[in-house]
C-alpha cells in the first residue's frame, strides 16, 4: 500500500515536515516493497489554499495513508472527502514513521490538529 | 481631487492625518478604506449610519450537471475549489468572487449567488460627510468594500481616503486611481524600512506622492536624509507634541484643539495642489 508522508527533503533518511499545506515535498513510500519517490508540494507557497491544494496532490499520488505533524481544518475536511487516512503529531525521519506505521504503532487522527494558517507562522 | 493617506508601518498616524487634513481645508469629504478597523469616525459627533450592504459573487455548484472535469479548481488562484476523491469541495472562505469559475466551466454547473461579506456605513456632516466599509468577521479579504467605497467619492469635493495599513492588496487598491498620496512615517528605523516598502509599491502603480513625518523630533534624521537623496518630496513634519497626544486620547483632533495646527495642514494641502 502507498502512504505519504510530508518531509523536508526527497529521501528516506529526510526529515518530517511538521506542517502539512506547507511541507517541502511529499515522499509517497510504498509498504510492501519499500520503494519510493519524492513529489514536490506545488502549493508551498500559495497565498492561501495550501492545504485543500496538498490534499488534491496526496490524492491523486494514489496514497491512502498521511503521515504528517500538524493539519489545519481545510486540509482535514479535503483529506476526509478524499478518504486519506491521518496520522498526525510526527516527527523524526521518514523511514522511522514508515517502520512504525507498518509495526502498527500508529493510530490516526480524527479532528483537525491545529488552527488555519497554521503552517505561515 | 482625490488624496489617499498611507503607510507601510500601522501605528504612523494615517487617522490623524487623514482627519485633520479633512477638518483644514474646504469642502472635503472623508472616506475610511481601514475596512478591517476604521477608527477615522471616532473623530467626528456624528452617529455613522448604515448605507448598504456589500457582496461578492460566489459560486453555487449544480451537483448533477457537474462532471468533477476540475478545470474550476485547476483555474482558481486562491484554491478556493478542489476535486478530490470523486468529490467537489468548495472553501468559501478562500473565495475571492472573481467569477472565473463560471466562465470556465464547460459544462455550465455553476451559478453565482450574492455572498455578503461586509457594510457601508455614513456619518459626518453635510459640510464634511464622512464614509466607512466593515468587513465582517471572519471574512478575509476586504478589496470589494475598499471598492465600492471609492464610489462615494463626490467629484465636486476633497476625498481624502484613510488607506489600511501595508502594501498588500487592500492598501494598494487605497492608493490606486487617485491623484496624490501622502505617505506617513515616524522618524524611526521602523518607520523608515516600512516607508521604503510602500515607496517600492507605490512607485509600481504610479500615483503622485509626498511624505509626512509624525511625531517628528522622537527619532534620528534618517528619513529626511532618504527622502533628499530619493527626490522625494517631505510635506510636513509634525512635532512630537504632548498637547496633540492628550487632546487624541480624547477624540479631539489637533487642529481642533490647538487652532495653530490648522496652518501647518493648510500648507501641506497647498503644497499637493501644486504638484498635481
Amino acid at each position: 500500500m502507498k502512504i505519504a508522508i510530508t518531509a523536508k527533503g526527497k529521501e528516506l533518511g529526510s526529515d518530517i515536515d511538521p506542517r502539512f499545506g506547507r511541507c517541502g515535498y511529499f515522499v509517497i513510500v510504498d509498504t510492501d516493497t519499500m520503494e519510493f519517490e519524492a513529489v514536490i508540494n506545488e502549493g508551498a507557497m500559495a497565498s492561501g489554499g495550501a492545504g485543500p491544494q496538498a490534499a488534491q496532490t496526496v490524492s491523486k499520488t494514489g496514497a491512502k495513508v498521511l503521515i504528517t505533524g500538524n493539519v489545519g481544518p481545510n486540509a482535514h475536511h479535503a483529506l476526509e472527502a478524499a478518504g486519506i487516512e491521518i496520522i498526525a503529531g510526527s516527527s523524526g525521519q521518514v523511514v522511522d514513521m514508515v517502520e512504525r506505521y507498518k509495526k502498527g504503532e500508529l493510530s490516526s487522527t480524527t479532528a483537525p490538529t491545529v488552527g488555519s494558517h497554521a503552517g505561515m507562522r | 481631487m482625490k488624496i489617499t493617506v498611507a503607510s507601510g508601518k500601522g501605528g504612523t498616524g494615517k487617522t490623524t492625518i487623514a482627519v485633520n487634513l479633512a477638518l483644514s481645508i474646504e469642502n472635503s469629504m472623508l472616506i475610511d478604506c481601514d475596512v478591517e478597523g476604521p477608527n477615522s469616525h471616532i473623530f467626528f459627533k456624528e452617529p455613522m449610519v448604515k448605507l448598504k450592504d456589500v457582496s461578492i459573487p460566489a459560486p453555487k455548484f449544480d451537483l448533477d450537471t457537474c462532471t468533477l472535469c476540475g478545470k474550476c479548481a485547476e483555474f482558481c488562484q486562491y484554491n478556493a475549489i478542489s476535486i478530490i476523491g470523486e468529490k467537489l469541495l468548495f472553501f468559501e472562505e478562500l473565495c475571492h468572487g472573481c467569477g472565473g469559475c463560471k466562465i470556465i466551466c464547460p459544462v455550465n454547473a455553476i451559478t453565482e449567488v450574492d455572498h455578503n461579506v461586509g457594510l457601508i456605513e455614513k456619518g459626518g456632516t453635510e459640510d464634511l460627510p464622512v464614509y466607512h466599509g466593515l468587513l465582517n468577521i471572519s471574512e478575509p479579504f476586504g478589496v470589494p468594500i475598499i471598492n465600492e467605497l471609492k464610489q462615494f467619492a463626490d467629484g465636486s469635493k476633497v476625498t481624502i481616503f484613510d488607506s489600511p495599513p501595508g502594501t498588500a492588496c487592500p492598501a494598494v487598491e487605497a492608493m490606486r486611481d487617485v491623484d496624490f498620496c501622502i505617505l506617513v512615517t515616524e522618524p524611526t528605523p521602523f518607520g523608515l524600512h516600512d516607508l521604503t516598502l510602500t515607496i517600492d509599491v507605490i512607485r509600481q502603480i504610479g500615483t503622485p506622492f509626498g511624505v509626512v513625518v509624525n511625531r517628528d523630533g522622537i527619532g534620528d534624521d534618517r528619513v529626511d536624509r532618504y527622502c533628499e537623496n530619493e527626490g522625494i518630496p517631505l510635506l510636513a513634519k509634525i512635532p512630537n507634541d504632548m498637547e496633540v497626544a492628550k487632546l487624541y486620547s480624547q477624540g479631539i483632533p489637533m487642529v481642533t484643539g490647538l487652532p495653530k495646527y490648522r496652518e501647518l495642514f493648510e500648507e501641506m494641502f497647498q503644497k499637493i495642489r501644486e504638484m498635481v
